[in-house]
């Protein structure tokens, strides 16, 4: 364990080496971090201007949302997403090998291969969002909503990350798919919204197939207090059924690997 | 000129075998334009109980699908595509060929058309039978007047990408600038919320750039009522907008050009 550790410590520091080697460019990005909240955020300006409420959801309730899916946000870009863009780019050009051979579980080395550091600006404003939401509330969470809250922040992590190393996998049969992470980053965009939001047809796509109530909605409303205790650890078991779905997929990919470079 | 018409039906040729080599990069790159179905289902959600601005839940989903099919029909990635070719260097190839590579660009998109209008089409009829279907103009002028006003914006949004990713031959790495770039067509160009809820401002700053000419302008002329004064107008400004935003392309384009240096290819 302690192992996994220190190997995950000295790829962040890799990774953090590099992105400030270009210093301008990390402000540059850190400054677009914030002018991306800063549009998330427009649609519920617009709308909370005009509407005190909308279903259940008050304008601060709905920015506790947001800051949940600002935060999985960070996580996604800045370890997930370039961790798999990595594995898909080994398994192209057979360096994937190299993994293999190494003393550790191949999953865990390449799930934190690489990451991008400027994610840490939207974590913050994720975190600002979520503490100017509570001040508009009056109203503080206790500590069991903080304990649930963020425990269903990572339950909601852990769901994200088991979708996209699923869909990853499927590079070990493809082989190409570049732009898949443009895809399941436009479905995660729904995330933004709370689940409640879509009716009918729309809500039976994006609770079943896409997860999305337990990435953001549920946790949220865990923080918010607004969440049963049946529906918390129902989310939390979805996300380990969820979990332990991909290290089965990923299980039989890579007994399907072989190698791309002899 | 004529050099390059009679290029004109093997430059399709060639558009039209990309697209079916790349299928399913292509395919991927249209199913990721899904921003205006979220936005339909928050408004539809919001406007249960009454309308929102005076805009009813019917005007929200005639809205966002034809801003589906609009953007469908009208975005490229041409900025992209210029900038790798010139990061990499494989823009000297093109160069050589006795075609300005404005056109080439050009005629690969175009012959992309087809297989959108494939993905538009159902669009067109899901919108059609829905509730949205009654928000929709009933005036055969405006409906003709769709047609050009689409190819204007067509031509603005290729136009601009031109330029913006002509400025690769300045900066190498242009992506910073498509994205700012795209955070500002989302709120100008009426692709996020519609003008007419955004707060007063905003609207009044959109009329002023070329944002909303590329996706408000073709959508206003299919989902409101306008008098012929104002359609006039509005294309007119249309028309000025794409002269405007192809002088710029050609000339960013020139400037930059002479300072390739074709590094890497």
């Amino acid at each position: 364990m302690t192992r996994y550790l220190r190997l995950f410590g000295v790829q962040l520091r890799v990774s953090v080496a590099q992105a400030m080697a270009y210093r301008a460019n990390f402000l540059v990005s850190g400054a677009m971090a914030l002018a991306q909240i800063a549009l998330t955020l427009v649609p519920l300006i617009v709308l909370f201007d005009q509407r005190e409420q909308v279903g259940d959801w008050t304008a601060p309730d709905m920015l506790v949302v947001i800051a949940y899916f600002i935060g999985v946000k960070a996580v996604l870009e800045g370890v997930v997403s370039p961790s798999i863009q990595d594995l898909v780019q080994r398994i192209r050009d057979g360096s994937f090998d190299y993994v293999l051979l190494k003393p550790v579980d191949a999953q865990a080395m390449i799930s934190a291969s690489r990451y991008e550091p400027w994610n840490v600006f939207d974590f913050v404003g994720a975190i600002a969002i979520a503490i100017y939401a509570f001040v508009r509330r009056g109203s503080a969470p206790g500590p069991a909503e903080i304990a649930a809250g963020l425990g269903l922040f990572v339950a909601g992590v852990l769901a994200m990350y088991s979708l996209w190393v699923t869909c990853a996998a499927a590079a070990f049969w493809i082989g190409r798919l570049d732009n898949l992470q443009w895809l399941l980053g436009a479905i995660f965009d729904t995330a933004r919204w709370p689940v409640q939001v879509f009716r009918g047809a729309w809500r039976i796509v994006f609770t079943f197939l896409i997860p999305v109530a337990i990435m953001t909605t549920f946790p949220a409303m865990a923080l918010l207090g607004r969440l049963d205790v049946e529906t918390a650890l129902a989310t939390i078991g979805g996300a380990l059924v969820m979990l332990a779905l991909s290290r089965l997929v990923w299980r039989a990919a890579i007994r399907n690997y072989t190698s791309a470079s002899s | 000129m004529i050099r390059t018409l009679k290029a004109l039906p093997t430059l399709l040729r060639i558009g039209v075998a990309e697209t079916v080599a790349y299928r399913a990069e292509f395919l991927v790159w249209i199913l990721t334009m899904t921003q205006p179905l979220i936005m339909l289902g928050l408004w539809t959600y919001v406007t249960r109980d009454g309308a929102f601005r005076g805009m009813t839940s019917e005007d929200f989903t005639a809205y966002y699908l034809a801003n589906l099919i609009v953007r469908q029909l009208t975005g490229n990635w041409v900025a992209w595509q210029l900038m790798e070719d010139i990061r990499l260097g494989t823009m000297s190839m093109r160069l050589l060929r006795p075609i300005h590579p404005f056109y080439a660009y050009a005629a690969s998109h175009v012959a992309a058309i087809p297989f959108r209008t494939v993905v538009a089409l159902p669009l067109a009829i899901i919108l059609l039978a829905s509730s949205g279907a009654h928000a929709l103009t009933h005036d055969p002028v405006q409906i003709a007047a769709f047609v050009p006003s689409l190819v204007l914006a067509w031509l603005i949004t290729f136009a601009v990408m031109f330029a913006l990713g002509s400025l690769a031959f300045f900066l190498t790495q242009t992506n910073a600038l498509s994205e700012v770039y795209f955070a500002l067509f989302q709120i100008f160009s009426g692709y996020m919320l519609p003008l007419a809820i955004m707060p007063r401002p905003i609207a009044v700053i959109a009329d002023w750039l070329p944002f909303k000419y590329t996706l408000a302008v073709p959508l206003a002329i299919l989902t409101t009522q306008l008098d012929g004064h104002e359609l006039g107008a509005l294309l007119a400004r249309q028309g000025a907008w794409t002269a405007a935003m192809l002088v710029l392309a050609i000339g960013v384009w020139r400037l930059g050009v002479r300072r390739f240096e074709a590094v890497g290819g």
